[in-house]
């Protein structure tokens, strides 16, 4: 899927009464709206599958059995008096197919015509129904899939952008600045949409400098706030990330990771960023990552990265990549009771019981309190980007300086690792065979675990809180690799970045590793397909 | 109302006799006189000699990044409007590291004003050419002088319909005083520009050399005449002007964002269930 106009465009959806979690390389129903898309996606259509097109539009005829000819076109023109209505009646059509009924569907094109009046509204409707009648009547074979609308529950759908933009709304980030780039634009756009609702401000900025800054200027007001960008806007914002370091201003940043380098793919994915993530910004200062998995998890880990930021003054970062940011996941199981909101910021009434006030005051945990300049009283609050002292000036002398770093860097570390959570692992519990993975894998690792027999005793360990590693006192997962007879990596990046940072931080060594670079997710069948030299 | 006692703060680290010393005591007497208490007041910075200042005054502070004072005292500034809110940069901060963030806060029109202490050089890096050092100028790296022309930073505002743009010289203290209480009273994004002699690194632009040449707009100069401004904002040589160049009244940016028309956006409490619907619009 591609959200930049121009140029060939898809989508795919899979659709199950099982929990499905992952892409196939395969479709069992191709609908294409022109000659491009069918010369393209032709060989990924599975035996027995169909594709659906109008030989008019495609200006070619195909007689191979797998091919539909529906003329989408003509009957958008006699049922819509209107061709542009030939993609409602090709949706109707693989409804139609798959004889799922058009109620949906119906409400969808209510919903998304209504503004421009009844006609369109009805005329769409029409285009659907007679789209949906013409698959159903022509279509001979089409009970195969039978497929059954599920029954009863209701299931949200949300992307991963879209969890990680309500995660923050339910956080109480009041803020966000950013620049536009994909795959990261649409947390902006969602935030300026809730704007007024919330009472939010949401500012595009002249470029991802000013964006980290202004965030930071926010925060630093006493707001909670957050900016967003993919690894090129990233790259311009390191020095701002520096500059949360040594201010310990809280900030939360969402980087969407797209294939690099430059500009690259920009509508394209992959996970080539987290070692630029893990080391930018000159200088030594805490921070922590988190690579989500699913939407899900994007929402909650939104939640703890607001949490974590403020609590330590740090910098938190949501790590992710355009498949897991634009794919649309339907969901049970979301909701608002897990979440947490901890006020670290001091007003007036907080600090009446403080005397004389210090932004950088040390302390045994290194976290100093946290004032909002202007609502508490006569404390000032005063943040520095050069080394200072616990008031916050100038300081050259050594002396605050080791302590400045034991405070904003050593002393923190240890309690910022105790916050963060094990690994995930999904199937045997004590495996021989473990897949590792890291954000946006999550979903088809865990698939592929499915379809290994249960005697080879294989298992997913994924990782979604990156960094820094968990302890290891609650769950030895370096133990359980240890204790694994394969033990494989999965990362879409040419250079095992993952591998390299377990390796460089537990010494433990993976024996094999999957690497896919070429800008597209692992998709069930081609991770089975590297699987298949190991297993 | 406050006193010179409590903006008194921490022994400058400027050479004897710089020009930010008389900035510096300007600003405590123009807060003082507005009666301006030093909890009200937010004074951000770049890096720089100019960027030191909000450590030698009592105040909030938020002393930041070379170039990026703009940014963080926009945002500031959103998050909180009730504060007063001082971006001071230098010449090079604002109109080089940072001259995107400049030109895009005179769209915005934030209700902040800008002190750019303007001494035609890099004087915290030891004297190299900044945007304002005139055209042929020598320094270590520009062996053959300065080969771009200065920029006009007043002129430049005045074009992009700046709300207040006015300069001042540190050398004519009283003038100076009551053109930054004008620019703190402005309702809009206020820049001031103040002629800023560096006496270590600037051998040209010396106090004597502003002194012979700078002279008060008279009361005459009407500044709501953009032509005439712009006009105006091109004299510099043999005489240079100071004064309001520049005056344009609009709606502040605080005023266009509507989550803080009720009250400022650090005083809004954030609670759970009030947002906690949203999930729902995903079923
Ligand atoms: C990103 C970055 N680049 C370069 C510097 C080095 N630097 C510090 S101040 C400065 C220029 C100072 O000139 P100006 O802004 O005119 O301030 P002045 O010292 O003259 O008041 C430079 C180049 C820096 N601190 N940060
Ligand atoms: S170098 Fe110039 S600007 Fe800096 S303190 Fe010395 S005289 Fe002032
Ligand atoms: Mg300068």
């Amino acid at each position: 899927m591609s959200r930049i106009r121009g140029g060939h465009n898809f989508y795919q959806i899979r659709l199950s009464d099982q929990k499905i979690t992952a892409s196939r390389e395969m479709v069992d129903i191709l609908l294409a709206l022109d000659l491009n898309t069918i010369e393209i996606h032709r060989k990924s259509v599975n035996e027995g599958g169909f594709i659906l097109y109008d030989s008019e539009i495609a200006k070619k005829k195909f007689e191979e059995p797998e091919f539909i000819d529906i003329p989408f076109r003509k009957i958008a023109l006699d049922v819509g008096k209107n061709s542009v209505m030939a993609n409602t009646v090709a949706i109707g059509a693989a409804l139609g197919i798959l004889d799922l009924g058009l109620e949906a569907l119906k409400k969808i094109l209510i919903e998304t015509f209504s503004r421009k009046g009844e006609e369109v509204v009805q005329n769409n409707i029409a285009c659907a129904e007679a789209g949906y009648k013409y698959a159903l009547t022509n279509c001979p074979k089409c009970e195969a899939f039978g497929i059954r609308e599920p029954e009863g529950k209701r299931l949200m759908i949300i992307t991963g952008l879209q969890a990680i933009a309500m995660g923050a709304i339910m956080s109480g980030c009041k803020f966000y600045s950013a620049y536009p780039m994909s795959p990261s634009t649409e947390i902006m756009e969602y935030l300026a949409s809730r704007a007024e609702e919330y009472n939010l401000v949401v500012e595009q900025a002249e470029d991802e400098i000013a964006a980290i800054n202004m965030a930071i200027g926010a925060s630093f007001a006493g707001v909670r706030a957050m900016t967003g960008t993919s690894g090129g806007g990233f790259a311009l914002m390191v020095e701002g990330l520096s500059l949360i370091g040594m201010t310990e201003t809280p900030l939360v940043i969402a980087e969407m990771q797209r294939p690099g380098p430059a500009t690259g793919f920009p509508t394209r994915t992959e996970q080539g960023d987290l070692l630029f993530v893990l080391h930018a910004g000159h200088g030594e200062f805490p921070r922590v990552i988190f690579e989500p998995g699913t939407p899900k998890q994007a929402f909650y880990l939104t939640n703890r990265a607001f949490e974590l930021a403020e609590k330590y003054q740090i910098p938190v970062f949501i790590l992710s990549d355009q498949y897991l940011a634009e794919s649309e996941w339907t969901f049970e199981e979301l909701g608002s009771e897990k979440l947490i909101y901890n006020d670290y910021r001091l007003r007036e009434e907080d600090l009446k019981d403080v005397e004389d006030y210090k932004r950088y005051k040390f302390s045994s945990t290194g976290i100093s309190l946290l004032a909002v300049p202007g609502e508490a009283g006569k404390h000032l609050v005063v943040a520095d980007s050069d080394e200072h002292d616990e008031e916050g000036h100038i300081v050259e002398d050594s002396e605050t300086r080791i302590k400045m770093v034991q405070k904003r860097l050593l002393k923190k570390l240890p309690l910022i690792k105790k916050e963060i959570e094990a690994p995930f692992l999904y199937g045997d519990p004590s495996p021989k065979i473990v897949l590792v993975g890291h954000g946006s894998t999550y979903g088809v690792i865990k698939e592929v675990v499915d379809t290994i027999p249960k005697d080879k005793k294989a298992a997913m360990l994924h990782f979604s809180q990156i960094y820094p590693f968990s302890e290891r006192d609650r769950f030895d997962y370096i133990g359980l690799l240890e204790n694994a007879d394969l033990t494989i990596c999965i990362e879409n990046n040419a250079t095992e970045q993952f591998a390299k940072l377990l390796r460089s931080e537990t010494g433990f060594e993976f024996s094999h590793q999957i690497s896919k670079y070429d800008g597209r997710p692992f998709t069930i069948e081609n991770l089975k397909e590297e699987l298949h030299a190991y297993i | 109302m406050p006193t010179s006692e409590d903006y008194k703060s921490q022994v400058p680290a400027w050479c004897p006799g710089c020009g930010n010393f008389q900035i510096l005591s300007t600003i405590k007497q123009a807060l003082i006189e507005l009666g301006i208490e030093p909890w009200e007041v937010l004074v951000v910075s770049g890096i720089g000699q100019a960027g030191k200042l909000p450590h030698y005054i009592k105040c909030h502070t938020f002393n930041g990044l070379h170039g990026r004072t703009l940014p963080v005292a926009t945002a500031a500034k959103l998050a909180n409007h009730s504060l007063h809110v001082i971006a001071v940069a230098g010449d090079g901060d604002c109109y080089g590291e940072g001259g995107n963030h400049f030109l895009h806060t005179i769209r915005r029109n934030p209700n902040i004003s800008l002190f750019v202490h303007n001494n035609q050089i890099y004087g915290l890096t030891k004297g190299q050419a900044s945007p304002t050092t005139a055209e042929g100028t020598y320094t270590t790296i520009q062996p053959y002088g300065v080969l771009q022309e200065a920029m006009n930073p007043l002129a430049m505002a005045i074009s992009q319909n700046c709300s207040f743009v006015a300069r001042g010289f540190a050398g004519d203290q009283e003038h100076l005083k009551e053109l930054m209480k004008a620019a703190i009273k402005h309702k809009g994004f206020a820049l001031l520009d103040i002629l800023q002699p560096c006496v270590t690194f600037n051998k040209i632009n010396t106090f004597k050399w502003y002194r012979d040449r700078v002279y008060r707009l008279g009361d005459d100069y009407d500044p709501y005449n953009r032509n005439k401004a712009f006009e105006k904002s091109l004299e510099w040589g043999d005489k240079i002007p100071n004064g309001i160049f520049y005056k344009y009244e609009r709606e502040i940016f605080e005023e266009r964002v509507p989550a803080i028309q009720e009250k400022p956006l650090v005083r809004q409490k954030f609670s759970l269930e009030e947002v906690k619907h949203e999930i729902e619009k995903f079923y």
